[in-house]
């Protein structure tokens, strides 16, 4: 796994207005690694998912994908790194006037021109991956439960089995079987596919299932990485909170003026 | 203030060029180019009928009760028609498409834009200018000479209606006073101007709903922006135009 990085995060920095929200976060991910960011609410973990995707701009520091700088390229050549990539966001953001299948199936049709009877086949497939059903897939995003959306997401994000798989908060909303479904969807997709994936997530368990390293979080830093193997015995006071979920020690909730 | 003014303009003029750019470059969706000529074009109709025929009516009896003063009543028909293709029938259907089409294309694409549909879009490789932008441009141009047309016919017909039957005008020689004094380029400067508003009222629904942020609230304000700015614009620009064309 310690080929070239798929993905090199090099000093990155990000504020809105004053508020100071990613502030020189660097990292190396391997290709065909799971990594998993964990860190407490915004703390920005979405925010470096979207710099790294082009849908924020960092002012400083430096994305390569492949070797290759992202910050900052022309709309076309995005286009052409958009296609490693496949994203889960954190609300789902399924396009609401399209019924279930063709959420699936954009990415297929749309980027890579797969005529609508082979995209729908293949979205009825990823849609059964993730344990929902042919009736589902008439249907449209709204008349869906949020668990429900969540999962049309997540299919859609895996459809066009992108070399690239950002999960932002997968299992959120989820039964516990059913998180862990998706936990070994995760898992599949990263050890059968080859992919790289980054995830997001709160749940210390799906966490320790689907990375193979982690990173912490805290106050626009990555304080804490390393294999998942070692997070018990991190001797870092802010992930020992963390993976522990205490109300007391160095990371202070805002709520205590 | 007037500085924001400037740098609201360059925001725009920008968007509409890299949107025009979007419009002439595949790939094309036609069929989404379809689906919004279809909802600007014929679901409009009602709206714009209905506001041209009574534009058209009121025109007449109004004429008819100012000419008479100086018995000059036979030119109610050609002020009708004049007015309508002129002047009436693109302002009027551009500012109730502008009420009913741009506001429906901010709320549209302000709710994808809050609820990261934009930022979906551009992971699935698929440019939003291309797939939003460009198909409402495109149909906004060219749905709205269709519907001014149907309107300068709607209102001249209702106009016809109350001279022939409320005000007692012969119907043959109404008709005939309506067609001798129109030239073609009443007609065709009118259409121009509906294809500028079309673009208009598309590429504020499109920029406003594009830039809105702040949940509900910020689409509600784009939405509303969209369509006080469209119509502010379209007022505007009909000046500019009619002293363009007929500027001798
Ligand atoms: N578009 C934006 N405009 C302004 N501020 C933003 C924007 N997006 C995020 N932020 C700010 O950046 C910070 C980090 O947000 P982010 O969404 O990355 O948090 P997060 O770590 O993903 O949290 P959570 O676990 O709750 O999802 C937050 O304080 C938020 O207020
Ligand atoms: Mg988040």
């Amino acid at each position: 796994m310690t080929r070239q990085p798929k993905i090199q995060l090099i000093d990155i920095h990000k504020s809105f207005g004053h508020k100071k929200v990613l502030d020189g976060v660097t990292v190396d991910i391997g290709t065909g690694e799971s990594f998993v960011i964990i860190g407490g609410s915004g703390s920005g973990k979405s925010v470096t998912l979207k710099c790294i995707l082009g849908l924020m701009r960092p002012e400083r520091g430096s994305i390569l994908v492949d070797g290759r700088e992202v910050v900052g390229v022309p709309a076309r050549q995005r286009e052409e790194v958009m296609k490693k990539f496949g994203m889960l966001f954190q609300g789902s953001a399924l396009f609401d006037s399209l019924p279930v299948w063709e959420n699936v199936a954009f990415g297929l049709m749309q980027g890579r021109h797969m005529d609508r009877r082979t995209a729908r086949r293949k979205a009825l497939e990823k849609l059964a991956q993730v344990g929902l059903g042919k009736d589902v897939a008439e249907l449209s995003p709204s008349e869906l439960s949020g668990g429900m959306q969540k999962r049309v997401a997540l299919a859609r994000a895996i459809a066009a089995e992108p070399e690239i798989l950002f999960f932002d908060e997968p299992t959120t909303g989820l039964d516990p079987i059913m998180a862990d479904v998706i936990n070994d969807l995760i898992v599949k997709c990263v050890r059968e596919l080859g992919a790289t994936a980054v995830s997001i997530t709160h749940d210390m368990h799906s966490a320790r299932k689907i990375s193979d390293r982690m990173a912490m979080l805290y106050h626009g830093k990555l304080v804490w990485v390393g294999p998942t193997a070692d997070v018990d015995q991190a001797d870092n006071p802010y992930v020992d909170q963390f993976i522990h979920g205490r109300a007391d020690g160095p990371i202070k909730m805002e709520i205590r003026h | 203030m007037f500085l924001d003014f400037l740098q609201y303009c360059g925001r725009l003029a920008i968007f509409a060029g890299v949107a025009v750019y979007h419009c002439l470059r595949p790939p094309i969706y036609f069929r989404l180019i379809g689906t919004q000529m279809l909802e600007i074009g014929y679901f409009s109709l009602p709206v714009v009928g209905l506001t041209a025929i009574f534009t058209g009516m009121v025109l007449a009896l109004q004429s008819h009760t100012g000419f008479a003063r100086f018995s000059a009543e036979g030119a109610v028909a050609t002020v009708v028609v004049i007015s309508m293709t002129r002047e009436l029938g693109p302002v009027l259907a551009g500012l109730m498409v502008a009420g009913r089409i741009g506001a429906a294309m901010a709320a549209e694409i302000g709710t994808m834009r809050v609820t990261e549909q934009i930022d979906a879009l551009t992971t699935l490789s698929t440019n939003p200018f291309k797939y939003l932008v460009a198909p409402r441009l495109i149909a906004g141009l060219a749905m709205l000479p269709f519907l001014v047309l149907v309107a300068d016919i709607i209102g001249v017909f209702g106009g016809f209606l109350v001279g022939a039957y409320q005000l007692g005008y012969n119907p043959a020689t109404y008709i005939h006073s309506s067609w001798d004094y129109l030239k073609p380029m009443d007609v065709v400067s009118g259409l121009v101007k509906a294809a500028v508003f079309g673009f208009l009222i598309s590429l504020l629904g499109c920029f406003n709903g594009y830039h809105s942020r702040g949940g509900a609230q910020g689409v509600g304000q784009a939405t509303t922006n969209a369509v006080v700015s469209a119509s502010i614009l379209i007022l505007t620009t009909n000046y500019i135009l009619t002293a363009l064309f007929f500027n001798k």
